[in-house]
């Protein structure tokens, strides 16, 4: 089945990222996902594509604990997590993004950052003010030049641009040494040039940092992912190289040929 | 008088700069109202209202950083003040451990606190208006329990003869020491919450309040920054209870009641929840209004006054005086910049 791919693939190395058994999920009558059996090395980069409605933001919040799993197990780099709060799951280097950017309107983009960083660390109960010097701040200053917000320092989050607030996304995501990210549709109403930066720092990433990303765009998809899952009405039918997918006939009829968006 | 509050902090500046004009002329002024004030001012007004702004401050810790709106100050408070009652004297022949101010006050705070803690973790559940509705609810409870329940609350005559201790050779029930009693504490409180703001803990709770989905995502225990939050706030109400039953000299199921619930949220409301000035705002514009405008309008109609003035302010700015204040403010300062001026 689906699942042979990347286990073959990876015969023999044995250390997934993520490991999904018979995943599903209901929302009352609707199945928004159901069976989904999925392997994911680790540093393994990940393209996840299908229509609007297929499962893939449900598929990212079923490993995040956003929203539980009704049937199936979850296992993070070995660990079954199926049953952790998402806080425990974001601790043992999970991270995500969100299709509709999920922020602090109230705060400014520094310390939006400096509490990612400090999410995953101690003294998240501190009563005191962080000194320009603590290590969160410093690693929160660093984060803010990877993704371009440098200028934007001190500037409300309410007041941002909607590129600036997707690289936001981004930067949340990134903070606190990530082993395995989730990025969903990051370069939704980005610009060309907003995409481009999007594209570099992706793969200026660690390599040993793997990720799923959603994307609709098969050009960015291709570019920054090895390998790549085709999802369907909630279930996962296709995965192989770019070159595979965008071969095969199935795959051709049902997405890249007709509508998609 | 100048309520200009500055937080933007630059490393250059001094701690007398960093304090900001608005706060140095405030607090100066404060020091020097007993030198006007007459017993009566000094008290049934001025600690009165610190008292009702300290309340108010716990309620604008909870609602303006946590957007967490309790109904349930005022039964915290409660809590300390029958403690206080309980634990050191009282003429009512009903416990009276008899236990010095030094020991009653910090257990009295922390019965308060860990009070907090438990209302907050019950209602932390609930969002929004079903927050107000549970606390309502444990406030309510609260009111019933204490007028039914003899052993421990004394049923609806409470605790009468409780007396602000003397010491460090001064008497602090007299009106100029208490005065400053009232000031000093609600100063502290109020510089605590100032800091705190900015403090770690103090960006994950207003982060929560935009965003808790969020803040789960970035690893945090989203209940157990609220439940913390409900215990710092626990700490200031349960202060202010301290006062307020050395201030009144007795307590009783009345003292926690339905309308004095509402009162805190009147007082926050009126007053501003952006910033932990409003609720002392808040306080001495409903108790100058309390004592004066029930000899004119009469107690009857005062509850129709007071609903009136709260509702022109939510109207017209929800950011009570302060949003009226910051309205103001740009205009005087494009005033200043006038030529000839
Ligand atoms: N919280 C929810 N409640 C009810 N239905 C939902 C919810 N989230 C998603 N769905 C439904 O599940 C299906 C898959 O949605 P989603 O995972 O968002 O798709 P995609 O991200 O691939 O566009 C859709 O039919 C959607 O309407
Ligand atoms: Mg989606």
């Amino acid at each position: 089945m689906t699942e042979s791919f990347a286990a073959n693939r990876l015969q023999g190395s044995g250390a997934y990222a993520l490991e999904l058994d018979g995943v599903a999920r209901h929302f009352g009558a609707l199945v928004a996902l159901s069976g989904i059996n999925m392997r994911i090395a680790a540093g393994e980069r990940r393209a996840v594509l299908g229509s609007n409605g297929a499962g893939k933001t449900t598929l990212f919040n079923a490993v995040t604990g956003d929203f539980l799993p009704t049937a199936g197990r979850i296992r993070f780099f070995g660990e079954d997590i199926t049953d952790l709060p998402p806080h425990e799951r974001i601790r043992r280097g999970l991270r995500r993004t969100y299709q509709i950017s999920q922020l602090f309107k109230g705060l400014s983009v520094l310390d939006s950052i400096f509490l990612a960083c400090r999410g995953v660390s101690r003294r998240r109960f501190s009563l005191l003010r962080p000194a320009t010097s603590d290590v969160n701040m410093v690693q929160a200053e660093s984060i803010l030049n990877a993704v371009h917000l440098e200028a934007y320092r001190d500037t409300l989050v309410a007041t941002l641009s909607h590129g600036q607030q997707r690289q936001l996304e981004i930067a949340l995501a990134l903070a606190g040494a990530p082993r395995f990210i989730l990025f969903d549709e990051p370069a939704a109403g980005l610009s060309p040039t907003e995409r481009r930066d999007l594209v570099a720092i992706l793969n200026a990433l660690p390599k040993h940092i793997g990720y799923i990303i959603i994307e609709h765009d098969l050009d960015v998809a291709l570019r920054v992912s090895e390998y790549v899952s085709m999802m369907h009405n909630g279930r996962l039918f296709k995965e192989g190289t770019p070159q595979e997918i965008e071969a095969d006939p199935e795959v051709q009829e049902i997405y890249l040929g007709g509508k998609h968006g | 008088m100048s309520l200009a509050i500055t937080t933007n902090v630059t490393p250059q500046q001094n701690w007398l700069e960093r304090l900001g004009a608005g706060h140095i002329i405030l607090a100066v002024a404060l020091m020097l109202y007993p030198l006007v004030a007459s017993d009566f001012f000094l008290t049934q007004i001025g600690g009165y209202s610190l008292i009702f702004g300290m309340l108010g401050l716990s309620l604008m810790l909870l609602a303006g950083y946590g957007g967490m709106v309790s109904l349930a100050q005022i039964t915290v408070a409660g809590i300390s003040a029958y403690a206080i009652a309980i634990l050191g004297n009282n003429n009512s022949n009903i416990l009276g451990f008899g236990w010095p101010w030094w020991l009653a006050v910090p257990f009295a705070v922390l019965a308060a606190a860990l009070a907090s803690a438990l209302i907050g973790w019950v209602s932390v559940r609930t969002e929004g208006i079903y927050t107000i509705m549970i606390t309502l609810a444990i406030a309510t409870a609260t009111y019933y329990f204490a007028q039914q329940n003899y052993a421990i609350f004394n049923g609806h005559s409470g605790y009468t003869g409780i007396r602000a201790p003397a010491f460090w050779g001064i008497g602090w029930r007299d009106a100029r020491p208490f005065y400053y009693l009232c000031l000093g504490l609600a100063v502290l409180s109020y510089a605590a919450v100032l800091y705190g703001s900015r403090s770690t803990f103090g960006m994950t709770l207003q982060a929560i309040r935009d965003n808790p989905r969020r803040m789960r995502a970035l690893g945090y225990h989203v209940t157990a920054h609220k439940v913390f939050a409900w215990l710092l706030a626990g700490v200031i109400a349960g202060l202010a209870g301290v006062l307020l039953v050395w201030f009144n000299g007795r307590v009783s199921p009345g003292t926690i009641g339905v309308d004095a619930a509402i009162d805190v949220l009147i007082i926050a409301v009126i007053g501003g929840l952006r910033h932990p000035i409003g609720p002392f705002l808040g306080a001495v514009v409903v108790v100058l209004m309390q004592t004066f405008a029930i000899d004119i309008v009469g107690a009857e109609r005062f509850n129709t006054l007071i609903g009136m003035v709260f509702l022109v302010i939510v109207f017209v700015s929800p950011d009570g005086i302060l949003g009226l204040w910051g309205r103001i403010k740009p205009h005087l300062a494009q005033e200043s910049l006038r030529p000839g001026q």
